[in-house]
């Protein structure tokens, strides 16, 4: 009988993934709907709460509204963390795993593909966030050109985050164990810069686990395009940190399918 | 091993598999299929089947032994294997959120088909395991036995000249069970497939399989064709239930003279055939003789259940629900049934 006479190359499996990873997501409006209602819920209450913080001399900014959309982005972010880490665990529970193993299936091609969905719900959230947030009032000093740089630095966080989601689900192959550590990441939300501006601070031990977290930086960057408009040290720290993040998850990722993946 | 053999078959020698902390889950099997031929792995939960079937296709490497899948070697020529085998395994492995057209595509595009190629093959699966009419739906809301055969139509998708199928009719209905057999036994005889099946129902080794072989705790225990197994273990067995209960220990001195007495339910009266099934006919002349009338009269062929037993000593799980089932539909039935037989 003929068989597949050609060998699928990474880029070409890369787009069947991707392109299952985003109908999947698609398919799932309570995922994509939760990821973004939850961070709307907290900016709402934190912006109508903490909007006398305004008034700390040394205060950025005049709108509390401004200053906590940064911190929505990040939170959309860690959504996408679990939903990569959810999703490579049902497809590990469900035995879907197996079925793309016993394909010539290249493993880049597999996290690459996964990440497709996570990298379209950034987008997203993205476009909701930025719309709910100027719609109530929201400055973006940055302008039009800083949209682009805001959406690239979403993506960017989020398929960063999305691979450490990836490499929870491939070690552990099970979904409930992934949302296990879902609360660990907003930890590093909570003690980061996002409630406050990092030289307001006044605990020592809150402004030191601020200053060494990369969560701050990554807010930072995000409210640099809403407050400052362009503030190179802190976009390129919050890029930097974003690749680095990026780096070390896909190296972890990988590992842990190399693990995962059994086969001769 | 022939040429044949080599291309299309399988070639197992001392197969061990172990895992950590726990027992050996195979124990240095030796099997041969050959090319065409459906084989039947029989065993009970935990026997070692699935971790067998992990290990021919490449799923899973052996700790020890070899194993040829197509001729290829399933530790050093992992990819030329999968390029040769459909697997499905023993839950149907499918995305809910995404259609069988779309699984279709995707399985198709992974074994690198070419769009046009890969849609033609896709629609014409989909429409051998029928489900034409479900296609764009979404396979969350499929039964199950769609879902198998979505999976089966899946493994098919590149053409494979082996197909390894892991209990593929646990949890069906019977009109899926016989929809699943017919498919698997099509593919064997026009185009020649060659079929692994793991299956813990001794009714599908024995509708299916041209050759079987039975696990137990990791070890091959038997192996051979359902009737020269069951030849193995003997002969058949009559059991009669006479219209009238007074007759009972007279048909017992008839059936004395056929053979030694065999187990048989309340009210009745059983009898191993000394010279075999050729031996009803004399059974039931020899009632007429004598006058008894008989309510009910059945021979029991041995089952591969009797073989289970004697190559294991227990019974195989599920066994007796898996021919209820199918006697109470009127199906294949393992043993020849007369009733109200008017000596």
């Amino acid at each position: 009988m003929p068989q597949a006479a050609v060998r699928t190359g990474t880029l070409v499996q890369v787009g069947h993934l991707a392109r299952r990873s985003i109908i999947r997501t698609a398919r799932q409006p309570a995922v994509v709907v939760t990821s973004m209602v939850f961070p709307l819920f907290l900016l709402a209450i934190n912006s109508s709460g903490l909007e006398a913080a305004t008034n700390l001399p040394g205060f950025p900014t005049e709108k509390y509204l401004t200053f906590a959309l940064g911190l929505t982005f990040m939170q959309g972010a860690l959504f996408a963390t679990m939903g990569a880490g959810q999703s490579i665990a049902e497809d590990i529970e469900r035995g879907f795993f197996n079925r793309l193993q016993l394909t010539p299936l290249h493993g880049p091609a597999l996290i690459a593909g996964q990440l497709a969905g996570t990298l379209l719900l950034g987008v997203l959230q993205g476009v909701v966030f930025l719309t709910v947030g100027l719609a109530f009032g929201a400055d973006f000093e940055a302008g039009p050109a800083g949209v682009l740089v805001m959406f690239a630095l979403a993506m960017l966080i989020s398929v960063a985050f999305g691979s450490l989601g990836m490499t929870v689900g491939l070690r552990t192959g099970n979904g409930e164990k992934v949302q296990g550590v879902f609360p660990l990441m907003f930890v590093l939300l909570f003690l980061s810069s996002g409630a406050l501006p990092r030289n307001l601070l006044e605990r020592d031990w809150f402004h030191a686990i601020a200053t060494v977290n990369p969560v701050s930086y990554i807010i930072e960057a995000y409210r640099s395009l809403l407050i400052a408009g362009w503030d190179a040290e802190a976009l390129a720290l919050g890029f930097g940190l974003g690749l680095a993040i990026l780096a070390i998850g896909l190296f972890a990722a990988t590992a842990a399918l190399r693990t995962r993946m059994e086969r001769t | 091993m022939s040429a044949e053999t080599e291309n299309n078959g399988i070639v197992v020698e001392s197969l061990v598999r172990e895992f950590k902390k726990g027992p050996r889950a195979v124990d240095g099997i030796d099997l041969e299929v050959k090319p065409g031929e459906i084989y039947g792995f029989l065993g009970p939960n935990g026997a070692g089947k699935s971790t067998t079937v992990h290990m021919l296709t490449t799923l899973l490497p052996p700790t020890s032994g070899t194993a040829r899948v197509a001729g290829f070697d399933v530790v050093r020529e992992g990819p030329e294997v999968r390029d040769s085998i459909g697997v499905a395994l023993q839950e149907a492995a499918l995305d809910p959120y995404l259609t069988a057209r779309e699984h279709m595509r995707l399985q198709a595009g992974m074994h690198g088909l070419a769009k046009a190629d890969g849609r033609r093959r896709g629609d014409d699966l989909i429409e051998r395991v029928g489900l034409v009419d479900a296609a764009d739906r979404k396979v969350g809301g499929y039964s199950g036995g769609m879902k198998r055969r979505l999976d089966l139509a899946l493994a098919l998708v590149h053409e494979p000249r082996l197909l390894f199928l892991d209990e593929p009719t646990t949890g069906l209905d019977v009109q899926s069970r016989t929809a699943l057999w017919d498919e698997v036994t099509r593919l064997s005889r026009h185009n020649g497939v060659t079929v692994f099946l793991t299956t813990q129902y001794l009714e599908e080794a024995d509708a299916l399989a041209q050759r079987v072989g039975i696990i137990d705790s990791g070890r091959i225990v038997a192996e051979g064709t359902p009737d020269a197994l069951k030849a193995e273990i003997g002969r058949p067995t009559v059991e009669a239930i006479p219209a009238d209960e007074a007759d009972l220990e007279r048909m017992q001195q008839v059936f004395a003279t056929f053979g030694a007495p065999a187990p048989a339910a309340l009210g009745a009266v059983g009898v191993r055939l000394r010279e075999g099934a050729e031996e009803l006919a004399p059974v039931v002349r020899a009632l007429d003789a004598e006058n008894i009338a008989v309510h009910n009269l059945e021979i029991h062929a041995p089952t591969l259940d009797d073989v289970f037993v004697a190559k294991t000593g227990k019974r195989l799980e599920g066994a007796h629900d898996d021919t209820g089932e199918h006697e109470a539909d009127g199906e294949r039935r393992p043993t020849g049934e007369f009733d109200n037989v008017a000596a």
